[in-house]
């Protein structure tokens, strides 16, 4: 019988530890368990064995650590065969009567993912598919990725499993103390992801004992629809006259993994420190327990790595990253300042945004490679889940695959070409998807009309086996200024879908004041209306005061603010950044005096009023540059320190992007173009940062490429752009190789183009080894070296 | 005892203010720097775990190397550390990734900030290593042993490289969380690995 129609009916046991097994009898410190496979091949069988007498349904082959960074790949396959063919044996040599099955076991791969570590995403889903293909090939009847403790290495295992098998899943996480996985993502997080994604059975396995892990449990059990696993240590470990015990005993382990079956756990076994002997116990406490039946779950939820947002309250979606109408976002766009977007997320994030609509669509740019590279990046600053907002499929896969939980997708429609094509994306990735209410006929004028769409939309995508929990309709707020009409319908559309089909909605809230004076009161007013239709979220910008005071008004008068503690902590806030504001305006130090101190939001405030009555030509040069060279001389002289610099850098920042709204032109037009990167394996940038910073402030024109940088693209960039200078980080000897290997493919390729090196492992006598012209020993060494190049030239 | 991997966790280490300026590069501590530090010690509040795995090893000198239960090396500076010692204690710990995170987010507002952020970080685990220390200097004086100065991997002639097998032995990456990269640079960042020799008194 295949596993998944057991499950429907049925409770499954898992096994107990293989590794506490193991080093009972004997596995030394440090030796790799799976080498094991080849050359114990007697223990292996008589554990698996073991297990399966003591009345486990699944047996996990011992490939945890199986992958093709620990082995080669002809290592890789031997121990998959062998380890698999152990679990065969013992399954055909135990005598015990219950149904038998084997598991090829995936653990973690042992390196964290990028941002937070060094492994691209795609290089950990193929060194998760090597395992795989080898389990499917050896006759694995099931996959069980297990004790992952990262969301991102989850899902590129998941990834892998459905890419190269058709095999069911099971995935298990650990969890600490706090409920969270080790980089932060929470229970409901991962039911998002793993059930959006098409895990077959998902839970908790290691971390914990049984009891502890109830917390967990619980939350899976609330908002999952699929079979709960339970895969628990037998306590926490302590020593015991010279010996390692846990402080569960098989009795109390069984009793604890009992409560929870009780409670609804379908998939139940043990991880570490429990042994046949705990499995036995285990079987006996819940063998009697009544199988309770899964319900159907109906949470909207969307994910990012830490939380979810479920859609029983009203849904923010900040609007702001996005280029139309906006000239300064373009630019960013177009010049790949990815830190402006970034702000941008971040800010809207602090103004009560909780997910981040991401457009970066513009005619003349690979929106492939930016949407990916802006989720990406997004993704390292903020834990806000992202809406991918494109009409470009593949940029929409590219930014789906990898996006760390499960996003919302901005938008299908009820087009066959855009169902066809949207639809297979949100089914393997995971998702909620927009869907707009039009198709091939338009934007129909009545709200019954655009239900019939909704209807027909519904009705594919059940085809697809998506949900309609998984999809939230956009009825499409018109401007009201074009039909009068048009407000009425929408909101009459919000309200029969919400009645009709019982779907989440969303609109645009923006679009219905197009062409009118003072659009906020209008769109302000048409939110609440839209709220009080049953609107389940608006996308909008989260800087309009109206739209925020909108929105915390509505909760308050609906019921959905306990105690007002929202509206309350909102309306104190209001007023004091009001008296802040008034506050700041009366400081007495000039522009020059704010930059030294390092008051940033003082010295914007000084420009702005500067502005009125001085060109900005001569601001920057009667304050700003004469602060800043007071700083960096005192930098030099070791009487400002480092914070104080930076502080001033970024007081002078907030200066200078206040005179860019007043200036046209570019300030560094005429200044020599410098590129930045850390360099290939290292990933520490605060440096690099620091000395892209300070060149800004004063007046280069700074390329930014990030970390972790091959040699290759170093010098296609540096070609592009017309670099004179490029400015290379490493932090780690391990990384100057590759530091010195981007000096000689620069020098290659031009051969005119200066070096400027720097790093916590660098020395003048070591750049110079390696072919650099010029070791900077902090970021006013740089500034000064690329201003005597251009005094010379 | 050998081969056991045990995880502790620790409360959090006061605050040196004067130390996460210093790794910050002021010697001095303005007003304006002061509020800074104030806002990113206030925003860091609840984001660090103090997790450390340790184990203890028998050490041995044969033929020219140390032979260290876990892999067997030649260091000048390690053999001088551990001299007289015969057994150590090898750990790692970690502050945790929402430092990281913390940082990143810095990085693409204030950098003034990101770099307090990273003195911040470097003071959490430095504080957490002697927190840590302590303990085990305690608890070696109960059996008779005193502790030697800790001493990491990249320290004088100690090859950066012995980071893999400190980590295969201590299983860093299951037991706290800490992975190492390929060109050995540990994730989360604000972590460190060190090895204490034990020395019995006699």
């Amino acid at each position: 019988m295949k596993i998944t129609e057991y499950l429907k009916e049925n409770r499954i046991y898992l096994d107990g530890a293989t590794g506490t097994m193991l080093q009972a009898a004997g596995l030394a410190v440090g030796e790799l368990p799976e080498k094991w496979n080849l050359s114990h091949p007697h223990v292996l069988r008589s554990i698996h064995k073991a297990y399966y007498d003591a009345g486990s349904n699944v047996v996990s082959a011992n490939t945890f650590g199986a992958n093709s960074l620990k082995f080669s790949e002809s290592e890789l396959e031997e121990i998959v065969r062998e380890a698999i063919g152990h679990v065969n044996y013992a399954r055909d040599a135990s005598k015990a009567e219950q149904e038998k099955w084997v598991a090829l076991d995936i653990g973690p791969t042992g390196r964290m993912l990028k941002p937070l570590g060094d492994l691209a995403f795609e290089d950990a889903v193929e060194i998760f598919a090597k395992t795989v293909r080898l389990g499917v090939k050896y006759g694995a009847d099931l996959i069980f990725i297990q004790t992952m403790n990262d969301s991102l290495e989850t899902k590129a295992a998941l990834l892998a499993a459905k890419e190269n098998s058709a095999l069911p899943v099971f995935v298990g996480n650990a969890f600490g103390a706090d409920g969270k996985l080790m980089t932060g993502a929470d229970a409901i997080a991962m039911v998002a992801m793993l059930e959006g994604m098409g895990a077959d059975a998902i839970g908790v396995n290691c971390s914990l004992g049984p009891a502890s892990l109830g917390g967990v449990i619980d939350k899976y059990l609330e908002y999952s629809s699929l079979p709960i696993i339970l895969k628990a240590n037998a306590g926490l470990p302590r020593v015991e006259d010279g010996r390692t015990v846990y402080d569960l005993s098989a009795e109390d382990f069984a009793t604890d993994s009992a409560a929870l079956v009780e409670r609804g756990v379908r998939i139940v076994g043990g991880c570490c420190g429990t042994t046949p002997e705990y499995i036995e116990a285990l079987v006996r406490a819940s063998e009697k327990t009544p199988v309770l039946s899964i319900e159907k779950k109906n949470h909207t939820l969307v994910s990012s790595y830490t939380h979810a947002v479920c859609f029983n309250k009203p849904v923010l979606i900040g609007e702001r990253i996005n280029p139309t109408g906006k000239p300064r976002f373009k630019e960013a766009l177009r010049s790949g300042d990815i830190n402006y977007i970034l702000r941008e997320g971040i800010s809207e994030g602090e103004h009560g945004a909780h997910i981040l609509d991401v457009n970066v669509g513009l005619p003349e740019i690979d929106e492939s490679e930016l949407l990916a590279k802006t989720v990406y990046e997004l993704q390292a600053v903020t834990d806000l889940p992202l809406q991918i907002d494109t009409s470009n499929v593949a940029a929409m896969e590219r930014a789906l695959r990898s996006y760390n939980g499960k996003a919302m997708i901005n938008s299908v429609n009820g087009k066959p070409e855009s169902m066809s094509s949207v639809f297979p994306l949100v089914k393997k990735y995971g998702g909620v998807v927009v869907a707009l209410t039009l198709d091939e006929g338009g934007i129909p004028a009545l709200a019954e009309d655009r239900l019939a769409i909704a209807k027909k939309i519904l009705a594919e995508a059940a085809k697809y086996g998506i949900d309609k929990k998984d999809i939230i309709f956009d009825p499409l707020a018109m401007a009201v200024s074009a039909d009068e009409n048009a407000a009425r319908e929408t909101l009459r559309a919000v309200e029969v879908i919400g009645s009709e089909l019982g779907c989440h909605t969303s609109l645009g809230v923006s679009n219905v004041s197009f062409g009118l004076p003072e659009r906020d009161i209008i769109n302000s007013s048409f939110f609440t209306l839209a709220l009080g239709k049953g609107l389940s979220a608006a996308i909008m910008n989260p800087y309009s005061e109206k739209m925020m005071s909108a929105y915390r008004a509505y909760l308050a008068l609906s019921g959905e603010d306990k105690g007002f503690a929202d509206y309350i902590a909102y309306a104190t806030a209001r007023t004091e950044s009001t008296d802040n504001k008034s506050a700041s305006k009366s400081s007495d130090t000039t522009l020059k005096g704010a930059i030294i101190k390092g008051l940033a939001a003082d010295a914007a405030e000084k420009t702005r009023d500067m502005l009125k009555s001085k060109a900005p030509l001569d601001i920057v040069n009667s304050e700003i540059i004469p602060a800043l060279d007071e700083v960096g001389i005192g930098f030099e002289k070791k009487t400002v320190y480092l914070p104080g610099l930076l502080m001033s850098a970024e007081a002078a920042g907030a200066a200078f992007e206040v005179i860019k709204g007043a200036m046209p032109g570019d300030r560094s037009a005429d200044r020599a173009r410098i590129v930045l990167a850390t360099v290939k394996g290292d990933i520490h940038d605060i440096g690099k940062n620091i000395v892209k910073l300070i060149l800004e402030n004063y007046g280069f024109s700074v390329s930014d490429l990030g970390r972790d940088v091959a040699p290759e693209i170093i010098v296609s960039e540096a070609k592009r752009l017309g670099a004179k200078i490029v400015g290379l980080s490493a932090l780690m000897t391990t990384t100057v190789p590759a530091m010195e290997e981007t000096i000689r493919q620069l020098r290659r390729e031009i051969p005119e183009c200066k070096i400027i090196v720097g790093g916590a492992v660098l020395t003048a006598e070591y750049a110079e080894k390696i072919g650099a012209d010029k070791y900077a020993a902090d970021a006013m060494d740089a500034v000064r070296y690329a201003e005597n190049l251009e005094n010379l030239q | 005892m050998n081969g056991f991997v045990y995880i502790k966790a620790l409360s959090a280490p006061s605050i040196n203010r004067k130390e996460v300026l210093r790794y910050a590069g002021a010697l001095s501590e303005t007003e304006e720097i002061s509020t800074l530090l104030d806002e990113c010690i206030a925003e860091a509040e609840g984001k660090f775990s103090y997790n450390v795995c340790y184990k203890e090893l028998s050490v041995c000198e044969c033929d020219g190397a140390l032979d260290l239960g876990f892999c067997k090396v030649s260091s000048h500076a390690l053999s001088k550390n551990l001299s007289g010692c015969k057994k150590i204690i090898l750990f790692a710990a970690t502050v945790g990734v929402e430092i990281d995170r913390l940082i990143a987010r810095a990085s693409a507002i204030s950098p003034a900030k990101a770099a307090i952020f990273q003195a911040l970080g470097s003071e959490r685990v430095e504080a957490l290593c002697d927190a840590f220390n302590d303990e085990i200097r305690k608890e070696a004086a109960t059996r008779g042993y005193s502790t030697h100065p800790r001493v990491s991997a990249g320290y004088g002639d100690i090859p950066l490289e012995m980071q893999r097998d400190i980590f295969r032995a201590l299983e860093c990456t299951k037991k706290i969380g800490i992975s190492l990269g390929e060109s050995l640079l540990m994730s989360p960042s604000k972590s460190v690995t060190a090895i204490i020799g034990l020395q019995e008194i006699v």
